[in-house]
């Protein structure tokens, strides 16, 4: 989870992967995610945070979030075998 | 003070490499309505997928394409080239421009013949033509293109037998420039085929050569071809009338010119690399100033186009069925149209937006359809917006081939319809349904 901590990430969404030098581009949701991660919260934490965060109606949230998780595994920023808890 | 809307959580790589001359990707526009009708309320009225087709566009590229030859030939006809697209209703807005019909079968001829074409004013083209065919359509006096010599002997018997001139045109092949020569066509002109085959026609007298023919290929985005497949068309034309004194009455130089569409290999988006009906019809009136002929005798110049004139008409409507996210990291877009109605993703890079305002990062996205097959896939990496399931996009440019190569496989297929140039719209061919299916399908009694 190092290399996710590590990541340098804009209010505008640029960020910045010292490890390899790569770059992305997080929306606003994917930004909040990746907030949530770097503190260790489970599927529930993530969830009730972006319900905090954003107006909600009726988005499956845990299947993004897993959508996030594996686009974050593919990218190498999270182990391969990383799963969020819960 | 009030919160975002939820928007699903994006993570898109830069990539990097060297710019291209065009600097960044142009950006995507969506496209809410089709001739001023909301592409929702089409939906709504006829399902999805949707088949829809433009009136005013189908008339605007017929009158551009028959007056940028009118400017530099006297006479010209322009014949609908009926594979393209034979949905009566389709045929019907060209017939009444003046079309006459291309077909390359029996059922094509059966369908002009349909909608009101005489048969003298339909070409028969292609390498399908049996003696029950000829012997149905010789009375009428349909113009015959000869593909072959048996073809020919063919004709010449038929002619005794049924005590009728036919009027027939030999159809040509020929290498021209870089060009794959479609050599499997009609009669060879580089090794003397094609002369042989006139002069047995003219020597015989029981055929009357009338034409000349010669189709190119397809899609082509040289306009250069066609000046040297007019001059040697017309050397051909010289030829034959030193020899017998023949005068032909037309010089038909096919179809091929191209859609706005994007072939796979091409590195332009249509809008650039697709020349204008001015470019074509200025390089074959170069290569046909070869002609010798007298004046106020000149032929009559043919164009059989289908693709030109009623690809950018067709928009195809489908809607997400699901988002998936694929082991390369793209974005794998479930929708309910696959290449069983697009056929023409094969080919193409197909044109495709968004049929709703969008908002959200755009991520490289592959589009399925919905067929349980690897294959079916109308459209590979492209930078596409966030799309929810529900939500439409639109393919423009597929009015060429689709509803005629289309398949009926695992799924129905869709309906199409057509808005009028006065923005009136209405269905011109039904989905299909279970009886649609059933009603040509028989069980033997000892099932």
């Amino acid at each position: 989870m190092q290399r996710l901590r590590d990541l340098a990430i804009s209010d505008s969404g640029f960020v910045f992967d010292p490890f390899s030098g790569a770059t992305y581009t997080v929306n606003g949701t994917a930004q909040v995610l990746l907030d949530g991660l770097k503190r260790g919260l489970d599927r529930d934490g993530l969830v009730a945070l972006l319900r905090e965060r954003f107006e909600c109606s009726t988005e499956d949230l845990p299947r993004d979030i897993d959508d996030l998780v594996q686009s974050l595994r593919m990218f190498g920023l999270v182990p391969g075998g990383f799963e969020v808890r819960g | 003070m009030s919160r975002p809307l939820y928007d699903r959580p994006i993570l898109a790589r830069h990539q990097t490499g060297l710019m291209n001359k065009f600097s960044r990707v142009a950006s995507m526009q969506p496209q809410t309505h089709i001739d001023g009708v909301p592409v929702q309320t089409l939906t709504e009225a006829y399902g999805s997928p949707l088949f829809v087709f433009s009136e005013k566009t189908m008339v605007a590229r017929y009158r551009e394409l028959r007056d940028a030859f009118a400017r530099r030939f006297s006479k010209v006809r322009v014949t609908w080239s009926y594979k393209t697209n034979y949905l009566d209703a389709i045929c019907k807005v060209f017939h009444r421009e003046g079309a006459w019909a291309e077909v390359v079968s029996e059922f094509e001829w059966e369908k002009a013949r349909h909608n009101g074409v005489p048969g003298e004013r339909i070409h028969l083209n292609g390498p399908l033509k049996t003696e029950a065919t000829l012997r149905r359509v010789l009375p009428e006096g349909t113009l015959i293109h000869v593909d072959n010599f048996d073809e020919l002997a063919l004709l010449e018997r038929l002619a005794d037998e049924l005590h009728l001139t036919p009027k027939v045109a030999v159809r040509v092949n020929m290498s021209v420039g870089s060009l794959t020569a479609w050599s499997r066509f009609g009669f060879n002109l580089e090794s003397g085929q094609a002369m042989t085959a006139a002069n047995r026609i003219l020597a015989g007298k029981r055929l009357e050569l009338v034409g000349l023919h010669c189709h190119l290929g397809t899609f082509i985005l040289d306009p250069d071809s066609y000046r040297e497949q007019a001059a040697k068309l017309a050397g051909l034309a010289n030829e034959l009338r030193r020899a017998h004194g023949a005068i032909l009455s037309f010089i038909d130089i096919g179809g091929g010119f191209a859609s706005h569409s994007k072939l796979k290999a091409q590195y332009l988006p249509g809008e650039q690399a697709t020349p204008g009906f001015d470019r074509y019809a200025a390089a074959c009136a170069e290569g046909m100033a070869a002609l010798d002929y007298p004046a106020g005798q000149e032929p009559t110049i043919v164009l059989e186009s289908g693709r030109a004139l009623v690809d950018d008409a067709g928009t195809l409507i489908s809607t997400v069925i699901a988002n998936k996210r694929m082991p390369d990291g793209q974005r794998g877009l479930v929708i309910d149209a696959g290449v069983n109605v697009l056929f023409t993703s094969f080919w193409y890079d197909h044109d495709v937006v968004p049929a709703q305002p969008f908002g959200g990062i755009s991520e490289p996205t592959v589009m399925y359809g919905p067929l349980c097959m690897n294959i079916d896939v109308v459209r590979d990496t492209i930078q596409f917006p966030p799309m929810r399931t529900g939500e439409q996009v639109v393919f423009r440019n597929v009015g060429a081939y689709n509803v005629t190569q289309w398949m009926q496989f695992i799924t129905y297929r869709p309906a199409v319809v057509i808005i009028g140039a006065d923005g009136r719209h209405g269905i011109i061919r039904k989905r299909e349904q279970l009886e649609t299916l059933l009603a040509s399908e028989e069980v033997p009694s000892w099932l």
